[in-house]
């Protein structure tokens, strides 16, 4: 059997939870600079960041596999690759600030239980796997 | 590990947004103080906030401070500035502080603007420090993945 076939379900929540901690560190600075005049919002479109990242084209200066023999590359999901996006503001606003406070709270918190979530699903995945490795005669 | 980075971010907030504090309560301190020997009132003071990238890659440091192309945006304050409007004249002939037509001069500190400016500033501080506790709780989830 495949070794690689154990874990690619694994590399793939290893990528969301990698975005998904991105994507916190993006919110967390919108929110801290809702006062500062002049800051654009910025967010990221998750899914297509998420698609980008799990079939991912190797950058230069990366590892690569160039024989037979050699380990598959797990993708880089990380915010230089990652494009974000400017928020368009819902209300105009005096210092030419973008950051709309209720909805970036709700990013957020829909960002932390989504995190969670991932975190559960890794979790489950490797309770999974030790269970299919235990004898039979193990309880 | 990018979500060690939201404490820097949020921390540097949080320090801003008390420093805001500390000017918003030396203006209400001061908002009938007179205008000493020299004349001079207290004036008004406003902290100046600008957005400071944080650690990010060499790339995103020549960036726009405005529009980081990176994500960790921090804040700071660059400037602490000084309201220049003319402080409130109430004639007083019997104070002490009075100049020679009577009126006696008080600090331009407007009370009202103050209080909501000390509001919002600790509103701001509370959204931040939530920000941090929930990546806390976050951040020792994933340290116990896999043991249970």
């Amino acid at each position: 059997m495949n070794v690689n076939r154990l874990t690619s379900q694994l590399d793939f929540q290893a990528q969301a939870l990698t975005l998904r901690a991105e994507r916190q560190r993006v919110i967390a600075s919108n929110i801290a600079n809702a006062d500062t005049p002049g800051y654009q919002a910025r967010d990221m479109d998750f899914s297509s960041a998420l698609k980008a990242a799990t079939n991912q084209m190797p950058a230069a200066g990366q590892m690569v596999t160039t024989r037979a023999g050699h380990m598959a590359l797990p993708g880089g999901a990380t915010a230089e690759q990652t494009a974000l996006r400017y928020a368009t503001p819902s209300q105009t606003n005096l210092d030419s600030n973008s950051v709309d406070m209720d909805r970036e709270r709700a990013s957020f918190a829909e960002n932390s239980v989504k995190y969670e979530a991932t975190l559960r699903f890794i979790n489950s995945h490797v309770r999974e796997m030790l269970d299919a490795m235990k004898s039979p005669s193990q309880g | 590990m990018s979500m060690f980075k939201v404490f820097d971010i949020s921390g540097s907030a949080v320090s801003a947004q008390s420093q805001r504090l500390n000017v918003v309560a030396s203006n209400l301190a001061n908002a009938d103080s007179v205008a000493g020997p020299d004349g001079q009132a207290y004036k008004a003071r406003q902290v100046v906030f600008q957005t400071v990238l944080m650690g990010a890659s060499g790339n995103a440091a020549g960036a726009d401070p405005g529009n980081p192309v990176d994500g960790s945006a921090g804040v700071r304050v660059s400037t602490i500035s000084e309201d220049q409007t003319p402080g409130r004249k109430v004639h007083q002939p019997g104070h002490p502080a009075a100049d020679a037509e009577g009126y006696v001069t008080f600090s331009n500190v407007n009370p009202v603007e103050e209080m909501v400016n000390m509001i919002s500033a600790s509103r701001s501080y509370q959204n931040n420090i939530e920000v941090m506790n929930t990546a806390k709780t976050l951040l020792q989830k994933t340290l116990q993945l896999g043991q249970g």
